[in-house]
């Protein structure tokens, strides 16, 4: 669709009108118009952002840090979450294949969908044959991933965001740039504005307080869920044993999703699955903890199947891969299946703090987006995400899984490195250092040519030189130090000899 | 000086590219404060470069060689010290990985063998030769970043914050946020400038709040990115390698 549009501003999913665009399978890849590089400029310019996110991701992180540091357990929580989601992982096939049967005992319909665009045409075909032109959403990042609004836009079928940051992002006709928080990059006076401007439901007094903007988006959204006959959600978790899906949230809304609606369809990737109902003592625990700095969420929904007379009368499981298995084929980057989507290594991330989530140009952004989304779309169709990183390995430290997210990044560097097409400069300029640092004698007299060629550039120590092209990017903002007059091995042998 | 375990009488310095080329002052207040504490120094001298640069940007062939010259020249040390808690993080914790992609089970085995061996200096000075005061002396307001592989990789703690704390005259002040990335990150400086440029600025700021003459670190590289934020707006702050604190003297 938009190839030209910057993510900012991506999509307008209401009035998307190129079917076209549906037929593509990944079309996660679609947002990859702009590098991260050229992406973060844009957003590090914007002062309002630096200054919603900065706020924000400091706030959060301290408030993490500070869940966290009462638990007693702690490592051996992420170690028991880590443990369980690699075992889960390495016998993938049997426990989706006992996920499928569960969930067909309890009276349940499982849909197994190969890519985004079978997936969506399952849940529209699903919506249509109930004759409604109307669904309510609780907040799914699967279906983001899909994006499955604009499928069901296509066909006539208008999904509500339900939500409150989903919604705003929504009524904005904006991109998600948070996983927990989608409008994290706005402010309370932004959103007080775009209520003004698109809900009929906003007195004309509405204030900025956040009690008065969820008042709002309270009576937009009420009238819409005793309506609707049909719900859809994501899942947090499936437990393969039981066939139950759980719906980890906080503000009530997922809950009126999946038990208001006649009909409930949940799409959910193939990694949520976990093995058994006692797995989620340990989720339970650090998801919230990891995510919003909460003990416990308010609300956690957990439904199996279908009972006569209570919640939803019929339940559809779409199951999605869109890439998973290329990503579980991969064995250091599978660990990032293990991902719960809490996004600490977002909030703790000093890049993501910086340009927020739209630079990603993808459904997953920070630290997460930088090793998933290139794994699922492809290496060569995101390869600068993987360079989105100083290595400063916050995000390791952080995650509740213990996804190694820096080993995965260098990993998929490596692949970018590889796949190219052709020979890059850079690789011209490494393979050289390779060679000179492979070399005692190439390297000693490196060192006494750079000596040489700086003589014209360097004066109190510095290099008084713009450097050219990429190097640049140094010397714009930074002082370059000069050679000194001796290296460190200059001065050891001379003092050997003394 | 506290109870400890035999103080090693020899090491082998890896004094890294960055640290002979551009930084030997730091490299050679390394040797002064060895020999002042009692241990002599040796310095293998077909060293280069430990291929971080190269691993870090997905060049892993390309490391593989490095790796292989690393050993070469370290193999027989019994222990090894290196002013640059990165380039140690790149032996220790990566080094494997490099080794088994270059499919030689005998340079698995060796990095296996030495990697252990290679220490960060203040981990040689705290935890082997046993001591937190190094007799120093620098009267001077400073504050101390931790570097993001000596923090999260090595580990480090408070050893450098205690080596410092033991300095006399020294004026030592809290860094805010100090555990918050510089935006050096190596290749990470040159192709997302931007954002690093907007990580330093943010370092930077909080250096200049701390009101010190001097910000010291672990490494090199990031103190070469801090000092050219902090040169290039003029703020008369410097930077100086912890070795170099630990080694002024009355």
């Amino acid at each position: 669709m938009t190839e030209t549009t910057e993510p900012h501003t991506l999509a307008e999913p209401h009035t998307l009108a190129e079917p076209h665009t549906l037929a593509e399978p990944h079309t996660l890849a679609e947002h990859h118009t702009q590098s991260f590089p050229q992406a973060a400029r844009g957003a590090l310019a914007d002062t309002q952002l630096r200054r919603n996110l900065g706020h924000a991701t400091h706030t959060i992180r301290a408030k993490r840090a500070a869940a966290v540091a009462e638990m007693g357990d702690w490592e051996e929580l992420r170690e028991a979450g880590r443990a369980i989601k690699e075992r889960t992982l390495r016998h993938l096939d049997q426990y989706l294949v006992a996920l499928e049967l569960s969930v067909t005992r309890a009276g349940g319909t499982v849909h197994w969908a190969r890519d985004g665009e079978e997936c969506n045409r399952i849940v529209a075909d699903l919506v249509a044959a109930h004759g409604v032109d109307q669904v309510v959403k609780a907040k799914s990042l699967t279906t983001e991933e899909t994006r499955l609004n604009d499928a069901l836009a296509a066909r006539g079928i208008q999904a509500l965001e339900t939500d409150l940051a989903q919604l705003i992002i929504q009524l904005a006709e904006e991109e998600p740039s948070h996983i927990l928080v989608p409008a994290i990059h706005k402010n309370r006076a932004e959103i007080r504005e775009l209520f003004l401007r698109t809900l009929p439901e906003a007195p004309a007094d509405l204030s900025d307080d956040p009690h008065a903007l969820a008042e709002v988006a309270r009576r937009h959204l009420r009238e819409r869920f005793l309506s609707a006959r049909v719900g859809i959600s994501g899942a947090n978790f499936a437990v393969a044993e039981t066939g139950t899906i759980a719906v980890v949230e906080s503000e009530g809304n997922a809950r009126m999703c999946t038990t208001l609606p006649e009909v409930l369809i949940t799409v959910m990737g193939i990694e949520k699955v976990i093995p058994t109902w006692q797995d989620l003592e340990v989720y339970l625990q650090v998801l919230p903890r990891s995510s919003t700095a909460e003990r416990m969420n308010p609300y956690t929904s957990l439904w199996t199947g279908v009972r006569p007379g209570d919640g939803p009368q019929e339940f559809h499981l779409v199951l999605i891969d869109n890439g998973r298995t290329s990503v579980l084929a991969d064995e250091i980057g599978r660990q990032a299946l293990a991902c719960i989507r809490c996004s600490a290594c977002l909030n703790v991330c000093p890049v993501y703090e910086r340009t927020g989530g739209h630079a990603y140009g993808s459904t997953y952004p920070g630290p997460i987006g930088a090793i998933l989304t290139p794994m699922l779309v492809g290496v060569k169709n995101a390869p600068s995400l993987p360079y989105a990183s100083s290595l400063c390995g916050a995000c390791y430290e952080v995650c509740p899984v213990k996804i190694n997210i820096p080993e995965v990044l260098v990993h998929l560097r490596g692949q970018v490195v590889s796949g190219q097409d052709s020979v890059k400069p850079e690789a011209v300029v490494m393979n050289l250092a390779a060679r000179m640092f492979g070399s005692r004698l190439l390297y000693e007299f490196a060192q006494r040519l750079g000596r040489l060629a700086q003589r014209p550039f360097a004066r109190g120590g510095l290099i008084r030189l713009r450097l050219p092209g990429p190097l640049s990017g140094w010397t714009d903002a930074r002082d370059l130090p000069a050679l000194p007059p001796e290296s460190f091995r200059e001065w050891w042998r001379g003092r050997d000899r003394e | 000086m506290l109870d400890t375990p035999v103080p090693p009488a020899r090491v082998a310095l890896f004094i890294t590219c960055l640290g002979d080329t551009m930084f030997p002052d730091a490299g050679r207040a390394v040797v002064e404060l060895l020999e002042r504490l009692g241990t002599s120094v040796d310095f293998p001298q077909g060293q280069t470069c430990c291929g971080q640069m190269h691993f870090n940007t997905g060049y892993v062939s390309e490391a593989i060689p490095l790796v292989r010259r690393f050993v070469e020249a370290f193999g027989d040390s019994e222990l090894v010290v290196s002013p640059s808690a990165s380039c140690v993080a790149m032996v220790r914790d990566y080094y494997s990985r490099v080794a088994e992609v270059s499919g030689d089970q005998g340079l698995v085995d060796a990095v296996a063998e030495l990697a252990p061996r290679v220490l960060e200096l203040s981990e040689l000075i705290v935890d082997r030769i046993g001591v937190v005061d190094v007799g120093a002396y620098f009267p001077h307001r400073v504050t101390y970043h931790p570097t993001c592989h000596g923090l999260r990789m090595l580990h480090l703690g408070d050893r450098p914050l205690r080596l410092l704390r033991a300095v006399r005259g020294i004026d030592l002040v809290e860094l805010p946020g100090a555990d918050e990335c510089c935006g050096f990150g190596g290749t990470f400086a040159i192709k997302n400038s931007d954002t690093s440029v907007a990580m330093t600025t943010d370092k930077v700021r909080a250096i200049l709040d701390t009101r010190a003459e001097v910000c010291t670190a672990t490494d090199s590289s990031c103190l070469m990115n801090i000092a050219g934020s902090l040169s290039r707006q003029r703020t008369g702050v410097r930077t100086m390698h912890l070795a170099e604190i630990l080694a002024s003297s009355e």
